[in-house]
């Protein structure tokens, strides 16, 4: 594939991950802070997410496989995924942890702890399957900058 | 924008002294952020993740120009931090900006009264980077 067609596929994929809502404009502002001094960065920062997100959805189920469950623990690693996703951009995965915070909350709340608990459940799941939809993009996207960043260096010599 | 004194040479290298600013956060994700975000605006940047570790380096090396500090850490908060270092004859002249996810009115109120610089609401972002370029300590 020639280098411009490999460029216009990232663009197209990138485009459509903003059009349709898994990034907000916080990852444009990131994506600009990329230059020729770090090119690398927004590889690096999507590896970083993605480690982080897998170690806390790996934490939530084994905490939501408890007898007794600690929402308390609970609400904290989704609080840490919220402010993670947030920062890189990763939106609908933010507003998948929002909910799920809401439904931590309602839990300590109320008393019929059984619909809250399958609520919780039913959250995580949403959470894991908005993030491994965004993983699945990331990693697209990664390998596209590759190829197209081998092109150029080879271009160079 | 204060600068290194003399030149604007980019990095700040030969003699001159570059902006140190410590980055203080418990998130790898939001340390990259912030260490890129200050790197941008040729700030140097040492970025730990912990108040404790942040206070450790203090000790050795207090030639920082501002502290930027997230709020909820375990252990230590961004607060005891803030305060720590304006209890300290040494550290109190540092900046201290606090940095957090939520828009806590008491929160806020608290740390600008216990003497932080700013507070950030995170995501942050580079105009939330320029906004403190003028408040670096000399």
């Amino acid at each position: 594939m020639s280098l411009m067609a490999l460029r216009e596929q990232l663009n197209g994929l990138v485009n459509s991950m903003f059009l349709e809502g898994l990034l907000d404009d916080q990852f444009e502002q990131l994506q600009m802070l990329q230059d020729e001094s770090s090119p690398g960065f927004i590889a690096e920062l999507i590896t970083l997410f993605c480690g982080d997100s897998e170690r806390i959805l790996a934490e939530l189920t084994k905490l939501l496989d408890q007898a007794v469950v600690d929402y308390q623990k609970v609400d904290a690693f989704v609080h840490q995924l919220k402010g993670s996703s947030s920062s890189v951009g990763a939106q609908h995965v933010k507003l998948a942890c929002v909910q799920f915070r809401q439904f931590c909350e309602e839990h300590n709340k109320e008393g019929l702890k059984g619909i809250y608990f399958f609520r919780c459940l039913r959250a995580l799941n949403v959470v894991k399957h908005e993030y491994y939809l965004l993983r699945g993009k990331f990693d697209t996207m990664l390998q596209l900058e590759q190829r197209i960043q081998a092109y150029e260096s080879k271009q160079q010599i | 924008m204060s600068s290194p004194r003399g030149g604007d040479k980019e990095g700040g290298r030969d003699g001159e002294r570059q902006i140190h600013v410590l980055a203080v956060d418990d998130s790898s994700v939001d340390r990259a952020v912030i260490a890129k975000l200050l790197r941008s605006s040729k700030y140097r940047v040492t970025a730990v993740d912990s108040a404790k570790k942040a206070l450790e380096l203090l000790g050795t090396e207090p030639n920082v120009n501002m502290i930027i500090t997230d709020y909820s850490m375990p252990e230590m908060t961004g607060y005891e931090l803030l305060k720590r270092v304006k209890e300290s004859p040494t550290l109190r002249e540092i900046p201290v900006v606090i940095m957090s996810s939520e828009n806590d009115p008491d929160k806020i109120n608290r740390c600008l009264e216990e003497g932080a610089e700013d507070f950030l609401l995170k995501p942050v972002r580079p105009s939330d980077v320029s906004r403190l370029c003028g408040r670096m300590r000399s």
